[in-house]
């Protein structure tokens, strides 16, 4: 039975910090929706998870679809591991 | 409508094979102050509050259904190879009888969800203190499970997830005071 | 000092059949005194931020359990 490498969980932590920086900056914003230097830091970090997420899709698939991600061939959006297996 | 992501929200880890925790963690799953509730509560007011907050309740609402992956993966990791003796050592032996090792929407004593659970007064002041409460509730859930548990990789996991019900109560307290309008809502302290 | 941890006493009478807890503690977590968060509060680093749950140290309470070495530093 193959098994994800050391490396997915690597990327995928990256992803984790980056994401979860953008989720509480999200809340944030929707109650200060006037402080600009959140909003400069809620940019900067969406080009940094654009970068993560193509890096970690190029090695491990498609995080997302319904046309979110593209699709490698065959599609492979089934493939596993899901998030609660690993 | 809602993208799936292929990733939790944050890393889960499970030490030891205990199924007597998983019957713990369901309260969170499918209780009345757990993330099920908390996802469609949020999700549901919003249709009628104003359009100020109604941003931030679809937020939250969308973030506790990580929330809630969260901890059916915990429940499926606990469970996923436990003997039916361990499942009825653990107090799952009825669960095991109705749902073998599925997950099922209930409470930590087998009790079903149900939309009793939440409220929906479409009074805006009433709903985001309803939603204050919830949070409390859930964080004080989180502390009691945290309290038994002796799985360090799951203490580490609900630390997280009462964390955030700390900050999601600052964020409905905040919503309530945008809705007071007051001018000088700058600090309370 | 202010804390995020409150106690008091329970009335104990001596014919309480456990062996009495003289402290009972509770959580006043710190969002309670905070108020509307004000502009620029001190953040974590992002992989700080994941560990504690939150992007702003004033809001990091981390709650362990008698079983856990406690660890009140920066988040890891």
């Amino acid at each position: 039975m193959k098994q994800v490498p050391a490396e997915y969980y690597q990327l995928m932590e990256q992803l984790q910090a980056v994401d979860f920086v953008l989720v509480e900056l999200t809340l944030y914003l929707d109650t200060h929706n006037d402080d600009l230097d959140a909003i400069n830091q809620f940019n900067h970090y969406v080009q940094e998870r654009k970068r993560i997420k193509k890096q970690f899709e190029s090695q491990f698939g498609p995080l997302q679809q319904f046309g979110n991600s593209y699709s490698g061939k065959p599609w492979n959006w089934n493939d596993s591991p899901w998030p609660w297996q690993v | 409508m809602w993208i799936y992501e292929k990733k939790l929200q944050y890393p889960v880890r499970v030490s030891t094979c205990n199924p007597m925790l998983a019957k713990f963690l369901i309260e969170q799953y499918g209780g009345a102050d757990g993330e099920l509730a908390a996802a469609l509560r949020y999700l549901n007011q919003r249709y009628t509050i104003p359009d100020k907050v109604i941003g931030l309740l679809t937020d939250i609402g969308t973030e506790e259904f990580a929330h809630l992956e969260m901890i059916a993966t915990m429940v499926y990791k606990l469970t996923k190879d436990a003997t039916p003796e361990q499942m009825k050592a653990a107090g799952l032996g009825a669960h095991y009888a109705n749902h073998e090792k599925a997950l099922y929407y209930e409470n930590a004593g087998g009790v079903p969800w149900t939309a009793t659970y939440i409220q929906a007064k479409g009074d805006p002041i009433a709903d985001l203190y309803e939603d204050i409460a919830a949070e409390e509730k859930a964080r004080a859930t989180y502390q009691w499970i945290i309290n038994m548990s002796d799985d360090p990789d799951i203490n580490d996991s609900l630390r997280f997830l009462r964390e955030r019900e700390i900050i999601h109560a600052q964020r409905f307290r905040e919503a309530v005071e945008i809705l007071k309008e007051e001018q000088g809502r700058k600090k309370i302290f | 000092m202010h804390t995020h941890h409150k106690s008091y006493q329970p009335y104990v009478s001596p014919f309480d059949p456990c062996k009495p807890m003289i402290e009972k503690t509770y959580s006043t977590p710190p969002h309670l005194y905070i108020g509307f968060q004000p502009p620029n509060l001190p953040q974590f680093t992002p992989m700080e931020a994941l560990r504690a749950g939150t992007l702003w140290k004033a809001f990091y309470d981390p709650w362990y359990g008698p079983y856990e070495k406690k660890n009140w530093g920066v988040p890891s």
